[in-house]
């Protein structure tokens, strides 16, 4: 069911008025694919090379004119990797730090709800002074903030094979400018109690999903999202109003948000105690780990990129959600030495941190990896490390281990996957 | 005279409240005085308490969306239903995702109990709090038609999975008394997150 809606949505039937004008020559189908590697890091599947073609000299034809709405490029085929729960962000092909808003990840569990932003309404209730519902527009007109922040899902790590990409190892961190009201400025709006010590915070989706949150960090920093890099939130990331709680795992950032109920204790809610929580040593089952730990991958070179001998830009991405991030140490003979690698500035708070390093590769076969460092003195640790620390039988959920890339003698790129079960 | 006397009570009024005001926020003001006299404007430097934006929310509106319920029993309905019940509404209901008995099938299984040899995490062996039950069944079960389930319905349902995780017996009944004091077997286990940050690997 999935795919042929990918498959619709990227094909360039969708397009054919641009196409139309823009297949005004024709250019041979390995010229395309050609131009399509050029770009670093790009990973063209062969069935999604359609032969979109240029003109042979794009001076000496008119090209279209300016439209309602900007297209990618036919030559981009950028996509997110869907399976039934969740469509993953493809890391290995995306510059700087934001993600374009259609390539989010999406994780949702009761589909993507529709919502009528005139109906839309959000009721604050229980230990408030004041029980209120607010409009959309109600939320637009409080004083608003804008922050970019990584937004990442706390069971963001597969492994298991040598074939595998940045995306579909850890495609479930994405990053935006998030436009909104601060919750705290609606918690006095409100007068939410100040015995209050948890808020639910409640989806419209058919999941009507729930998570209760600390009001600390309600207090502290959480926002009513309802913008997302300069346009209204896309539907997969809560339109048209989101809970959104900088650093902490994706669950708890409510989407399609519709109800806050402020409280003395946590609602114990199933995403909260059968989900989102995690096996540790001894029989014990961790509770409430909100705060995503500090984290790197390399996203070029990766699989399934063919490398060439001489300098190479080793790139990627790091993030922390208890901070900044301090420093990305770079090593590229399998961990026995490390370099600090060089962050792009500026390097926010919470947020995803390009890094980047360069090598010159002698074409011998080696292991490439990266760890962060964040502003608590927290690193990266190995999965070794997570075994050490939570047992053989941890869970699947806040696992953020050194993720090392193996090159080939030939150039070719595989994933490092470890066992521990 | 009564007429120009209520005229001066309304101006008074008026020049009192506050909806009636100009008023900038300027935090960096370095105006020594709050009112500008020119234009009878009135400068603060800290953010208002309040906005006075949006409405005051009905209880209509706040009961048709409390749904949740809490470990200690708030927000459990009027109602009840028991194991015998629930193995009816779950075979209509439930059965073509969860299996026939809960063991599983298109989607995840709801039974083991504690102890056995069952992997899956379960009802039994990893839920710590009864009223969840409730309060998942409730809001979003099932699949095909979430939340359509009765009050009655989803206590049955309850009940019947607690029975089969081997947690009460098939004639106890549950209801917004009974439900809170079900102890789940899990809950011992479960501790808060003590991951802080710094060196340390948690």
């Amino acid at each position: 069911m999935e795919r042929p809606k990918e498959e619709k949505e990227y094909s360039f039937n969708d397009s054919k008025k641009i196409n139309r004008r823009l297949l005004l020559g024709s250019v041979a189908a390995s010229a395309v694919i050609a131009l399509v590697k050029t770009t670093t890091g790009q990973f063209v599947p062969a069935a999604v090379a359609k032969p979109a073609s240029a003109p042979p000299d794009p001076t000496k034809v008119q090209g279209p004119p300016p439209g309602a709405v900007g297209t990618r490029s036919p030559f981009e085929q950028l996509a997110k990797k869907t399976s039934d729960t969740s469509s993953r962000t493809p890391l290995q092909s995306l510059y700087g730090t934001i993600t374009p808003s259609d390539l989010h990840f999406e994780r949702h569990h009761g589909g993507v709800p529709v919502i009528d932003p005139t109906a839309y309404k959000l009721v604050i209730h229980g230990m408030v002074k004041k029980p209120m519902t607010f409009t959309l527009n109600d939320l637009k007109r409080f004083p608003s903030v804008s922050r970019i922040a990584f937004l990442e899902c706390s069971g963001n790590f597969r492994s298991g094979k040598q074939e595998m990409t940045p995306q579909e190892i850890c495609g479930l961190t994405s990053q935006s400018e998030w436009t909104g009201v601060m919750l705290s400025t609606l918690f006095r709006e409100v007068g939410a109690s100040p015995k209050a010590t948890w808020f639910l915070a409640e989806g419209s989706d058919a999941a009507v999903m729930t998570r209760s949150i600390p009001m600390g960090k309600g207090w502290n920093d959480a926002m009513i999202a309802y913008g997302q890099n300069g346009e209204a939130l896309r539907p997969q990331q809560g339109y048209p109003a989101r809970l959104f709680l900088p650093g902490w795992e994706g669950n708890t950032n409510v989407k399609w948000i519709r109800r806050i109920e402020v409280s003395d204790q946590p609602f114990m809610t199933r995403e909260e105690t059968s989900k989102y929580t995690e096996n540790i040593k001894d029989g014990k089952i961790r509770q409430f780990s909100f705060d995503m730990d500090a984290r790197s991958i390399i996203t070029f070179p990766a699989y399934p990129v063919q490398l060439d001998k001489g300098w190479v830009e080793i790139k990627g991405l790091a993030w922390s959600g208890r901070g900044k991030i301090l420093r990305v140490e770079v090593s590229v003979d399998a961990g026995k030495k490390w370099y600090p690698a060089t962050l792009q500035e500026p390097v926010l708070d919470k947020a995803h941190t390009r890094f980047r390093f360069l090598w010159k590769w002698n074409g011998n076969e080696t292991e490439i990896m990266s760890r962060a460092i964040d502003e608590t003195g927290y690193t990266q640790p190995t999965l070794q490390q997570l075994i050490d620390a939570r047992g053989t039988d941890m869970g699947g959920y806040h696992l953020n281990p050194i993720t090392a890339w193996i090159i080939k003698r030939d150039g070719s790129v595989l994933f490092k996957p470890e066992k521990w079960k | 005279m009564l007429l120009l006397f209520l005229a001066a009570l309304y101006i008074a009024s008026c020049k009192g409240r506050q909806e009636d005001e100009m008023i900038v926020y300027n935090k960096n003001s370095a105006a020594l005085s709050k009112i500008d006299s020119a234009t009878e404007t009135k400068i603060i430097t800290e953010m208002p308490a309040t906005f006075g934006i949006g409405r005051k929310a009905t209880n209509a509106e706040i009961k048709a969306w409390d749904i949740d319920v809490r470990p200690d029993g708030k927000g459990l309905p009027y109602g009840s239903g028991n194991a015998t019940e629930g193995k009816v509404i779950f075979t209509q209901k439930c059965a073509a995702c969860h299996g026939k008995e809960g063991e599983g099938g298109a989607y995840a299984r709801l039974v083991g109990a504690m102890g056995d040899t069952v992997k899956a995490k379960t009802i039994g062996n990893y839920w710590p709090w009864s009223t969840t039950l409730f309060d998942y069944i409730r809001r979003t079960m099932p699949y095909n038609m979430p939340g359509s389930l009765k009050d009655d319905e989803v206590y049955s349902l309850t009940a019947y999975l607690l029975y089969r995780n081997k947690i009460i017996d098939s004639t106890k009944n549950m209801d917004a008394k009974s439900l809170p004091k079900v102890v789940m077997p899990a809950r011992q286990y479960y501790v808060d997150d003590d991951r802080r940050g710094g060196p340390e690997i948690r």
